[in-house]
């Protein structure tokens, strides 16, 4: 114990940047090799898709820049009729694999984010006030839950997306395709959200400065939203992560199915079912290219999450 | 005979950019047969000690010096499999929390027995019969039947008492106890300290006692090592330590602790090492505004509060149970005075004090505060009127403050809340505030994290003022901190209610500090107010046998110095 009436009076506080790689978090991420790695690789892939149109060699959209004769182009091999060279190949339309591989992670991330923050808001939020106002509300909200969890989230996800497409005109479909993924994937992952938020909000409202705020005579929404959120937030961070890598996976994975992404927009995922109908005509580096850019992705992310959670629990330090 | 003699010990803690010296040059003695105390406050690396002889310093941290001599033997040097050894059958150890030291999934007897095999070699039939006279021994009298039972199936005391059979098994030479009745009640731990300095004398074992409650050490202990941030600062006899302190930090401990006998204008000088920031009590009072309290009207007045718990529910009423916190309670707290209220745990002290203020809504009565009726929830402006004046101090003050809010913007929040002022006078506001509670206007883009107990809770009270109350409820508002820091705090409330005429109901277990606090006291059991006195008369003529057995289990703190404190 030292005095600290006047901390702050001999040496100035360090700027904000400093703080930050200065902070215990920062330190741990330097030491771990796993973490950088995945980072590295996560940051990699994450800008070049967002720089796709300037990374790119080509645009797969713009059919002025196809050839159909360059289709089938095996990596790194001129083609026998056009002598074009293509990094990774050609597709069957002859569309450079590694533009639509970059193209395709574009979609794939949108969809993740935007599903993820879907979730990631809405589980919060039910949480929050299961948690907080707990008796009929909570059960209600948990129950539901309970119930959304006994099916597979790629049976809701595949059921939204059916009824969406019962119900938007044909000529809407394909522009529709993308939210509707998002809305799908979004829906069916808020369940893990909200029980962990619920659980943390049932620890936090026993603590005496919620107490103290409701003396004030602060509302509920108010003791919600600017005292309990702030304090469940580091497990709620761990947890879009984790599922960051696990949208993208089931976006692949209804596009693979064929009900996610058009092929006008195609992603990760319409890319790798595409690849498989010449797995066995000899063509493999249009699966093989897009499959391992969705696994590289998914394990960098995953790691990341997997290491955020250990460098936040306070117990494994 | 010296069981054990530690040298000029030290134990690091290394961590990222500097070495935490846990302890520093310590050295003490244990004889057979007597209990020695090892006081101090929180981090000044008692139980670091402790781990150090068990040899159970939790990594990084190492011993960096010094040595630890067990029966003219090193220790220091032994692997890790002969320090078991000499851990498991020489040296024991007694926990805070029996119920955690204590495997919940084996019966009692099943661990005595398993303890006593492994290091006394027995046969499961002598061993059955030494846990059973071991277990009469530490005071369990129906030892067959408790054998087969689960550590829940008893009382905090009794797991105690479990626990020091246990310690008792390899039939050791030391015992090692850490703060052994910090988590007991206040009857069940005079019982338990009796026990240890019978069985220290019968046994002839030496025993470390680590608290830091100067009473358990001044009752129990034979000879005393007071530590500081690490440091032996002094070590003799219980006698000589506590009547006739050296040193200025034993002295400075010594005369914060509050006194059972006599009451006290306000604690003396307590800083040690220029803790003991000032209070500017002088300029709250100049923007204080002043109070229009009728004298002879109660401020706030409570009659015939109830309230029940349920403990079932179900559809139909007569079937559904509920436990009354609260039963019946009814008093009058005066304009100026401090009121205290005292009783055991879940004697419904603390409900008392949520209802007043609204956290808990009443099954029956009502409470008035300056002649209005306050406990309708349905009258929202009474309420709001009421959450201006009154304000509430807990006893956590690790948990009262929003970990992720900056202190400003926890002293601000009743502020803005209340809209008493406008945006640049907020600010203002809170830094003369911060500046009054002796933190100084610099700490506040910090977090609570950043401050230490005494801190957080003068930051509390910088939030309890911030509206300028007339009432301020304190639930057991020093029960959490140390001796010398609960002396500030307790300091801090006296100014308050002397300058600022401010009216107090105090809540507190600890018979002790509501004589130095209190005008008047209630006595509170099972819900119920057994008896309503003056401080004074209260301490001297308890009317009720219970009251007077609360009395009784105060520490006795015979022999302690008194010098420089200031009796009323």
């Amino acid at each position: 114990m030292t005095n600290t009436s006047q901390p702050d009076a001999q040496h100035k506080a360090p700027s904000r940047l400093a703080q930050f790689w200065g902070s215990d978090i920062m330190w741990k991420f330097r030491h771990s090799p796993v973490a950088i790695v995945a980072f590295i690789f996560t940051a990699l892939l994450v800008l070049s898709a967002v720089f796709a149109p300037l990374v790119a060699p080509h645009n797969p959209f713009d059919p002025a820049s196809l050839n159909l004769l360059n289709g089938f182009t095996p990596p790194m091999e001129p083609n026998a009729f056009t002598g074009d060279a293509f990094l990774l190949g050609t597709d069957d339309q002859g569309r450079d694999v590694f533009s639509t591989i970059l193209y395709g992670m574009r979609v794939s991330l949108f969809v993740g984010f935007a599903a993820v923050s879907l979730g990631l808001i809405l589980g919060v939020s039910l949480g929050l006030v299961a948690g907080y106002f707990g008796g009929i509300v909570d059960a209600i909200i948990m129950r539901v839950a309970d119930v959304q969890l006994t099916f597979p989230s790629i049976l809701v996800a595949m059921l939204i997306f059916g009824i969406a497409k019962g119900v938007t005109p044909p000529e809407y479909r394909d522009e529709m395709a993308i939210w509707v993924l998002i809305i799908a994937i979004g829906l069916s992952d808020w369940v893990q959200f909200a029980r962990v938020v619920r659980g943390a909000t049932l620890v936090e409202v026993r603590k005496e400065y919620v107490q103290a705020a409701r003396l004030i005579g602060r509302s509920s929404r108010s003791i919600i939203f600017g005292h309990i959120l702030r304090n469940v937030l580091s497990p709620v961070l761990v947890i879009a992560t984790i599922s960051l890598a696990l949208a993208i996976i089931a976006e692949a994975t209804l596009s693979f199915l064929g009900v996610g992404a058009p092929p006008t927009q195609p992603s990760l995922g319409t890319l790798i079912r595409i690849g498989q109908q010449y797995l066995f005509s000899g063509e493999w580096w249009i699966l093989l290219f897009p499959a391992a850019t969705l696994l590289l992705l998914a394990l960098s992310v995953n790691l990341l999450g997997d290491w955020l959670r250990d460098a936040l629990n306070p117990k494994l330090k | 005979m010296t069981l054990l003699d530690i040298k000029n010990l030290s134990v690091d803690f290394p961590s990222r950019d500097k070495i935490f010296k846990a302890v520093s040059n310590a050295s003490l003695t244990v004889q057979a047969g007597e209990i020695h105390g090892l006081v101090g406050e929180s981090g000044a690396g008692k139980s670091t000690i402790g781990a150090a002889i068990m040899g159970l310093i939790e990594r990084p941290g190492y011993i960096s010096g010094g040595e630890i001599t067990f029966k003219e033997e090193l220790t220091s040097g032994l692997d890790a499999d002969a320090m078991r050894e000499l851990r498991g059958k020489k040296i024991s150890m007694i926990f805070q929390d029996p119920l955690t030291s204590l495997n919940p999934l084996l019966t009692v007897g099943d661990q005595l027995i398993e303890t006593i095999q492994t290091h006394l070699g027995f046969n499961k039939k002598q061993a059955l019969a030494r846990a059973h006279e071991l277990l009469v021994r530490v005071g369990i009298h129906d030892a067959d039947a408790r054998l087969d039972q689960y550590p829940h199936q008893f009382s905090g005391g009794m797991r105690q008492r479990v626990v020091i059979a246990l310690a008792l098994c390899s039939e050791p030479d030391v015992i090692v106890a850490d703060e052994p009745t910090t988590a007991l009640d206040v009857a069940v731990q005079a019982q338990i300290l009796e026990l240890i300095r019978d069985l220290t004398i019968e046994r002839q074992v030496g025993v470390i006692l680590i608290t830091h409650d100067m009473g358990v050490i001044a009752d129990t202990t034979d000879r005393v090592t007071v530590m500081y941030m690490g440091e032996v600062v002094e070590t003799g006899t219980t006698e000589e330590i506590m009547g006739r302190p050296q040193h200025e930090y034993t002295k400075s401990l010594i005369s914060a602790v509050p006194r059972p006998q006599i009451k006290l204008r306000r604690f003396s000088q307590v800083s040690y090492g220029g803790r003991d920031t000032r209070f500017a009590i002088e300029e709250l009072v100049r923007n204080w505004p002043q109070s229009n309290n009728d004298p002879n009207k109660p401020l706030l007045s409570v009659s015939n509060i109830t309230k029940k718990f349920p403990l079932a529910r179900s559809i139909i009423p007569s079937r559904s149970t509920w436990l009354t916190a609260v039963d019946d309670v009814s008093f009058d707290i005066m304009p100026g005075e401090v009121f205290g209220v005292v009783g055991e745990s879940g004697s419904g002290k603390s409900t008392v004090a949520r209802m007043i203020s609204g956290l808990y809504q009443l099954n029956g009565g009502q409470v008035t505060f300056d002649g209005n009726i306050v406990s309708d929830p349905s009258d929202k402006e009474a309420q709001a009127r009421f959450r201006r004046e009154i304000q509430m101090i807990f006893q956590d003050p690790y948990s009262s403050l929003n970990p992720r809010m900056r202190v400003a913007d926890i002293i601000a929040e009743p502020i803005r809340h209340h809209k008493t002022m406008s945006g640049s006078d907020v600010k203002y506001r809170v830094h003369e505030l911060l500046e009054q509670v002796g933190l100084g206007a610099a700490v506040e883009k910090k977090y609570p994290h950043e401050f230490s107990g005494g801190q957080r809770q003068r930051i509390s009270i910088a939030r309890a003022l911030a509206t300028q109350p007339r009432f301020l409820i304190c639930d057991e508002p020093t029960s959490a901190l140390d001796v010398s820091i609960q002396a500030q705090i307790l300091n801090i409330l006296k100014d308050l209610q002397e300058h600022l005429g401010l009216t107090m109901l105090f809540i507190s277990h600890d018979l002790p500090v509501v004589r130095q606090m209190c005008d008047r006291v209630a006595v509170m059991q099972k819900g119920k107010v057994l008896e309503l006195q003056d401080t004074e008369s209260l301490f001297a003529n308890p009317k009720t046998n219970y009251t007077r057995e609360l009395l009784d289990l105060m520490p006795h703190l015979k022999g302690l110095s008194e010098e420089g404190l200031e009796v009323l």
